[in-house]
C-alpha cells in the first residue's frame, strides 16, 4: 500500500509538472502580426461575473460584426481576454502580459469599479487609451484625460446615479417630506448612499432612517421593519443583487409601503431576479440603463440583441441581457469607430477624436465630457408596472418597465403612491 | 548545510534576483514573479505554525489583509516609506498573532482553527467600516515614480525576492534550533511534551507571533503591487486556500517543502490565470490539494525522502 | 426608535432565524461534536442541498422543502461515503487534526467551485407558495418563508435529540463518542457507527440546504458566510449537545436581528463572531458541553 501510494504521489508530481510545461510552451507562443489585437480582463469567475460573462459575450459580438465588414483599416480585429476573477489583483499580471508579451494594440477594462481601478496607473504609465466598462467615479483621483467610460453616469457621477430618483419624488404633489436612506456595506452602495445624502440636501427632504448592513445579512425583516417604524414617504435602497431581492421581498411581506420606493437597487435588471420576484417588482422605482421601450430603440439595437440571445441561451447568461451587454458592445463600438475615424492606432489621436466627436452607437448618440465621463448623465429611472406572475416573455414587451426620466426617452407616467401600481 | 553556507546561498539568491531585475527581461516576468515570491512567504511563514507546530491557520488573509491596511494607515498619515511599511505591517500582524495565541491557549488545536477564521470575519468588518482606510470603498494609492529602479515593477520583485530569502533564512533557523525541536515535539503530543518539560506555551506564542509577523511582511507591499486596496480582495479566501495547500503540496516538515510548493502551484496559477482563465483554475487547486493531502499527505519533499530511503 | 412593537418583532425574527441556523448547524454538532470530525465543509453540502432544491423546483416544480426531504438518501450515501475516505486515510493512522482539516477545506472549495462550473454565478432562487405570504399575531409580523424553515429546524432537532436517546444506533453514537474502547468491547463498531453518524450529518445538510435557498437567494460562495455561524453556534452550544445547539443558534438569530433593527446591520455579523471569540477564551465547554 506504501508503495502504490508512493507511485501515486509521484504520478502526480508528475502531471503538475507536465500540465505546467505545457501551459508554459503555450504563453511564449508568437502571434500572427496582421490583425489588430485589443485586449481585456474580464470578472468570468467570481462574483460579478453574472455581468462580466455577458459583457464578453456583448465585445465578442462587436468583434464578429465588425470582421463581417471587413475589420478596421482594413485589418481583422482579433479579441484576447482573460479572467479577472473579480480580484483586483490580477489586474496588473492580466494587463502586463497583454501589453508586453500579446502586444495588444489597445485595451478596454474589465467590469466593476475594482477592476478598473488597478488598471488605472498602467494605463496612465504607458499613456493608453482605455475604454471603462461600468466602474464608478475611477477618473476622480487621476482626472486622466484618455479615459473614457461608457457607464452613463455622467459628470459627478456619484450623485447623477440618483437623480433621477429625487427628482420624481419631488416633483410629486404633495411633495413628500421624510427619506429612508438603506444600502449595503460595500463599494457601490456607499458611493450611491453619499450620492443621495447630497440629493436630500439639494431637494429639502429630512432624512429619517440612515444606515447600512453587511452584504451577507439573510433576512432583511429587521431592517424593514426598522424603517417602517419611522413611516417614511421615500424609501432609497442602494444594494446588489441577494440583498435587492431580500429587500424587496422582506418589504412586501411586512407591508412596507411608502410613496415612492427603491432608486439604486442593483439587480432588478437582472432577468433571473424580474422573473422571480414577479408582482413584488410593481411600483418599484429603480435606475436602469436600457427597457424594451419605443423612446430606446436605437439603431443597432435589435439586432445586436438578437443575435445575443441566441448565443447567450447556449452560454446560459443572462438571456434577456438588458443591462450591461448594449453598453459593453458600445463601448468597443466606439473604440471603433474612432479607429476608423481617425485613420490611426496612435492612442493619443484615438483618445483626441473619442474625446472631441460624438458617436451614433448602440445605445443612442454618446459625446463625453470632462473626465471621461458622459457629457450628460442617462442614468434612466423606470418603474415597473403591470407586471403578472413570473414569466419572463412579459419583460420582452413594452410597458412592464416604464422609463419615467430624464425626459428625452419618458415612455410612460409615474404610478404614485407605490401602493397604487401594486393592485 | 551550515548556517553560513545557508547565508551564501540566501545572498546568492538575491543577487540573482536583482540580476533579473537589471536584465531587460519581459516585465510579465516581474509581475508574475512577485505573485509567486509573494507566496512564498505567506507558505513558508503559515509553515511555521502549521507545519512545525501544528496549529493550522485558517485565517491567513487576515493577517495578509492587516499588513496591507497598516501600510495604508501609514501612508495616508505618516506618508511612510517602504521599509517603514514593511517593518511596521510585520509587526502589527505579529501582535494580532499573539493576541489570538493568547486567547485560544488552552484549547485544542481545532479551535485556534476556528477562532482564527473567526478572526479573518471580524477583521474584515472592522476594516470595511472604517473610512480611513477607504473602507469599503476601497484605497487608491497613486505611486509616485519608483525611487531608485526602473520600475515599480522591477523595485517590487526585488523587495519580494529579498523578503522570500529572510524569510526562508528564519525558517530554516528556526526549524534547525531547540526552538524547531520544541514545535515538533508540540506537534506530535502537546500533553507529553509538556510533561517532559517543554515549554508549549511560550513555543506556541513565538510560534503564531512569527508567522502573523511575516504574514503581514508579505501584506505590506500589496498596495504598492495593485494600487487599489479593497477589503474583499485583500481578505480573499484563495489567500488561505493557498497558505495550506503549498506547503501541503510541498511537505510541511522542512522549510523547502513551503518554498517548493509555492513555486509550483503559484507558478500554475499564474501560468493559468492567463491560459485556462477560468474556474476551472481553481478547481484544479482544490483537486490537488485533497488528491494530496489523502495520497501524499507528506508532500513532495517526503516523497524524495521516501525515495532516497530505498 | 425604540417602541415594544419593534423589539418584539426583532426578536421573534430572531428566534425564527434562529430556528433556521439551528437546522444547518445540526449536521456539524452531530459530525464535530459528537464524533470530533472537523468536517469545516458542512455549509458545502448545504449549499449543494440547496442547489438541487433549485435544480428540481425549476425543471419540475417540486416544493424545495420536499426536495430536500427526498433527497435525504442521497445525501447520506455521500456523506458516509466522504467519512469512509476520511476515515482511511487520516484517522487510522491519527494524523486527523492537521490533514483532516486541510481535507475538508480542500472539499469545501472542490464543491463551491464545481457549482459555479456547473450553475454559473447568477442567484438563484426557488419559488414556492409560502414565499411572500405573511401573518399577523397581535402586531407582530411572521413571514412565512421564515416561518416554515425555522419550524422544519426545530422538527429536525427533535427527530435528531429523539435518535440520539431513544434508538440503539443513536445511543451508539453517544457511545463513541464517550469512551470507543469500550464500545468495542460491547460488541459494536465505532467505524460503523461513525459512518452513519457522519451520513447522517450530512443528510442534514439536504434539508438544511433546501431551508436556505427558501429563505433567500444563493450563490456558489454563499458557503462562506455560514462557516463562521455554524461553528460558533455548535461551539458556543457546547460540542455534544444538540440541544445546546438549538439554544446557541436561537441566541445568534437574535443577537444578529436585535444588532440589525436597534444599531444598525453593519456590526451584527461580527457581534456573532465576537460571541464566539469570547466564548473560546472564557467558557470553551459552551453552555451544556461536556
Amino acid at each position: 500500500m506504501n508503495g502504490f501510494r508512493t507511485l501515486l504521489g509521484w504520478a502526480l508530481v508528475g502531471a503538475v509538472a507536465g500540465t505546467l510545461a505545457l501551459a508554459g510552451a503555450d504563453v511564449f507562443v508568437a502571434r500572427a502580426a496582421d490583425p489588430i489585437k485589443i485586449g481585456l480582463g474580464m470578472a468570468l469567475t467570481g462574483g460579478l461575473s453574472a455581468n462580466g460573462k455577458p459583457a464578453l459575450m456583448a465585445i465578442q459580438i462587436w468583434k464578429d460584426d465588425v470582421n463581417k465588414k471587413g475589420g478596421l483599416l482594413g485589418r481583422p480585429v482579433e479579441l484576447i481576454a482573460y479572467d479577472d476573477q473579480t480580484n483586483p489583483a490580477t489586474v496588473p499580471g492580466i494587463y502586463t502580459k497583454l501589453l508586453e508579451v500579446d502586444k495588444v494594440d489597445f485595451v478596454v477594462s474589465g467590469y466593476g469599479t475594482n477592476l478598473i481601478a488597478p488598471l488605472m496607473p498602467i494605463a496612465m504609465e504607458r499613456k493608453l487609451t482605455i475604454m471603462g466598462i461600468l466602474g464608478l467615479a475611477n477618473n476622480e483621483k487621476y482626472k486622466y484625460p484618455n479615459y473614457f467610460q461608457i457607464q452613463p453616469s455622467g459628470p459627478d457621477p456619484e450623485a447623477n446615479w440618483a437623480t433621477g430618483f429625487f427628482e420624481i419624488a419631488a416633483r410629486q404633489n404633495p411633495k413628500p417630506q421624510t427619506i429612508a436612506l438603506v444600502g449595503a456595506d460595500a463599494e457601490y452602495p456607499r458611493h450611491a448612499i453619499a450620492g443621495a445624502r447630497e440629493l436630500v440636501k439639494k431637494f429639502g427632504f429630512k432624512t429619517v432612517y440612515d444606515k447600512s448592513y453587511p452584504p451577507s445579512t439573510v433576512d432583511y425583516t429587521p431592517i424593514a421593519r426598522a424603517i417602517k417604524a419611522v413611516s417614511p414617504d421615500i424609501v432609497f435602497v442602494a444594494s446588489y443583487p441577494p440583498d435587492s431581492v431580500g429587500m424587496v421581498r422582506a418589504s412586501a411581506e411586512i407591508g412596507l409601503q411608502p410613496k415612492i420606493f427603491g432608486g439604486g437597487m442593483v439587480g432588478l435588471q437582472f432577468t433571473t431576479v424580474m422573473t422571480s420576484l414577479g408582482p413584488m417588482l410593481n411600483g418599484i422605482v429603480n435606475y436602469d440603463f436600457w427597457a424594451p421601450e419605443s423612446t430606446m430603440m436605437f439603431p443597432g439595437i435589435k439586432e445586436f440583441f438578437a443575435e445575443y440571445q441566441k448565443r447567450a441561451k447556449e452560454a446560459g447568461v443572462d438571456p434577456l441581457g438588458y443591462y450591461l451587454p448594449p453598453y459593453a458592445y458600445s463601448a468597443v463600438q466606439i473604440l471603433g469607430l474612432a479607429i476608423e475615424g481617425g485613420k490611426s492606432l496612435d492612442q493619443q489621436k484615438v483618445a483626441d477624436y473619442i474625446r472631441s466627436n460624438e458617436f451614433s452607437t448602440i445605445v443612442g448618440k454618446v459625446r463625453f465630457g470632462p473626465n471621461g465621463e458622459w457629457a450628460k448623465s442617462r442614468v434612466l429611472q423606470v418603474q415597473y408596472q403591470g407586471i403578472k406572475g413570473t414569466d419572463v416573455e412579459q419583460f420582452r414587451v413594452p410597458g412592464k418597465k416604464v422609463v419615467l426620466y430624464p425626459e428625452e426617452f419618458k415612455s410612460g407616467t409615474v404610478i404614485y403612491p407605490y401602493s397604487a401600481a401594486q393592485k | 548545510m551550515k548556517t553560513r553556507g545557508a547565508l551564501v546561498v540566501g545572498v546568492a539568491v538575491i543577487g540573482l534576483g536583482v540580476l533579473l531585475g537589471g536584465l531587460r527581461v519581459n516585465p510579465y516576468v516581474y509581475f508574475a514573479g512577485y505573485v509567486v515570491l509573494q507566496y512564498v512567504v505567506i507558505a513558508t511563514a503559515w509553515n511555521v505554525l502549521g507545519g512545525y507546530a501544528g496549529y493550522v491557520n485558517f485565517g491567513t488573509p487576515a493577517f495578509f489583509a492587516l499588513g496591507a491596511y497598516t501600510s495604508i494607515f501609514l501612508i495616508e498619515a505618516f506618508k511612510a516609506p517602504l521599509p517603514v511599511l514593511i517593518v511596521c505591517g510585520g509587526l502589527v500582524a505579529a501582535l494580532l498573532g499573539l493576541g489570538i495565541g493568547y486567547l485560544t491557549l488552552r484549547l485544542k488545536g481545532v479551535f485556534f482553527s476556528i477562532a482564527t477564521f473567526a478572526l479573518s470575519v471580524v477583521l474584515q468588518t472592522l476594516i470595511i467600516n472604517w473610512e480611513y482606510v477607504g473602507g469599503a470603498k476601497g484605497y487608491t494609492l497613486i505611486r509616485p515614480p519608483a525611487p531608485f529602479f526602473r520600475s515599480w515593477g522591477v523595485l517590487l520583485f526585488t523587495l519580494m525576492v529579498v523578503l522570500a530569502v529572510v524569510t526562508v533564512l528564519v525558517a530554516r533557523t528556526i526549524e534547525r534550533s531547540w526552538i524547531g525541536r520544541g514545535l515538533a515535539a508540540l506537534r506530535d503530543n502537546e500533553e507529553a511534551a509538556e510533561c517532559m518539560g517543554v515549554p508549549t506555551l511560550r513555543l506556541k506564542l513565538f510560534a503564531t507571533t512569527l508567522s502573523g509577523f511575516f504574514l503581514g511582511v508579505a501584506g505590506a507591499p500589496f498596495p504598492y503591487y495593485v494600487t487599489y486596496v479593497e477589503p474583499s480582495s485583500a481578505f480573499d479566501l484563495n489567500y488561505a486556500v493557498n497558505a495550506l495547500a503549498m506547503p501541503m503540496i510541498g511537505g510541511t516538515t522542512t522549510w523547502l517543502g513551503p518554498v517548493i510548493g509555492a513555486v509550483l502551484l503559484g507558478t500554475a496559477q499564474q501560468v493559468a490565470t492567463v491560459t485556462i482563465s477560468s474556474e476551472l483554475n481553481l478547481l484544479i487547486v482544490g483537486v490537488v490539494l485533497v488528491l494530496f493531502v489523502v495520497l501524499a499527505p507528506e508532500g513532495i519533499t517526503g516523497l524524495v525522502r521516501r525515495l532516497r530511503r530505498r | 426608535m425604540f417602541t415594544w412593537d419593534l423589539l418584539a418583532n426583532a426578536v421573534v425574527a430572531g428566534i425564527l432565524l434562529g430556528g433556521f441556523y439551528a437546522a444547518v448547524s445540526l449536521g456539524v454538532s452531530l459530525t464535530f461534536g459528537l464524533l470530533d470530525v472537523v468536517n469545516i465543509a458542512h455549509p458545502a453540502f448545504v449549499i449543494l442541498g440547496a442547489y438541487a432544491a433549485y435544480v428540481m423546483n425549476s425543471s419540475f416544480g417540486l416544493d424545495p422543502i420536499l426536495t430536500g426531504v427526498l433527497f435525504t438518501p442521497l445525501f447520506y450515501a455521500l456523506g458516509a461515503g466522504v467519512y469512509r475516505i476520511y476515515y482511511g486515510s487520516f484517522e487510522r493512522r491519527g494524523e486527523e487534526s492537521l490533514r483532516g482539516l486541510v481535507f475538508f477545506f480542500g472539499l469545501l472549495f472542490i464543491i463551491e467551485v464545481a457549482l459555479s462550473l456547473k450553475y454559473g454565478v447568477d442567484y438563484r432562487l426557488v419559488e414556492a407558495a409560502y414565499i411572500g405570504k405573511s401573518i399577523d399575531l397581535g402586531g407582530v409580523g411572521i413571514a412565512f418563508r421564515l416561518l416554515v424553515p425555522c419550524v422544519v429546524g426545530l422538527l429536525m432537532t427533535l427527530a435528531l435529540s429523539l435518535f440520539l436517546s431513544r434508538t440503539f444506533y443513536g445511543r451508539a453514537v453517544m457511545g463513541v463518542s464517550q469512551d470507543q474502547v469500550a464500545l468495542r468491547l460491547m460488541g459494536a463498531n465505532p467505524v460503523r457507527i461513525k459512518t452513519i453518524a457522519f451520513g447522517i450529518g450530512i443528510a442534514a445538510a439536504s434539508l438544511s440546504g433546501a431551508l436556505l435557498i427558501t429563505i433567500s437567494p444563493v450563490v456558489p460562495s454563499t458557503d462562506r458566510d455560514y462557516i463562521g455561524r455554524v461553528f460558533a453556534i455548535t461551539v458556543l452550544g457546547g460540542l455534544g449537545s444538540v440541544g445546546g445547539t438549538l439554544v446557541a443558534s436561537i441566541i445568534l438569530g437574535v443577537a444578529e436581528s436585535l444588532m440589525a433593527t436597534l444599531f444598525g446591520p453593519s456590526w451584527s455579523l461580527a457581534v456573532s463572531f465576537g460571541i464566539l471569540l469570547l466564548a473560546l477564551a472564557v467558557r470553551p465547554a459552551g453552555l451544556f458541553g461536556r
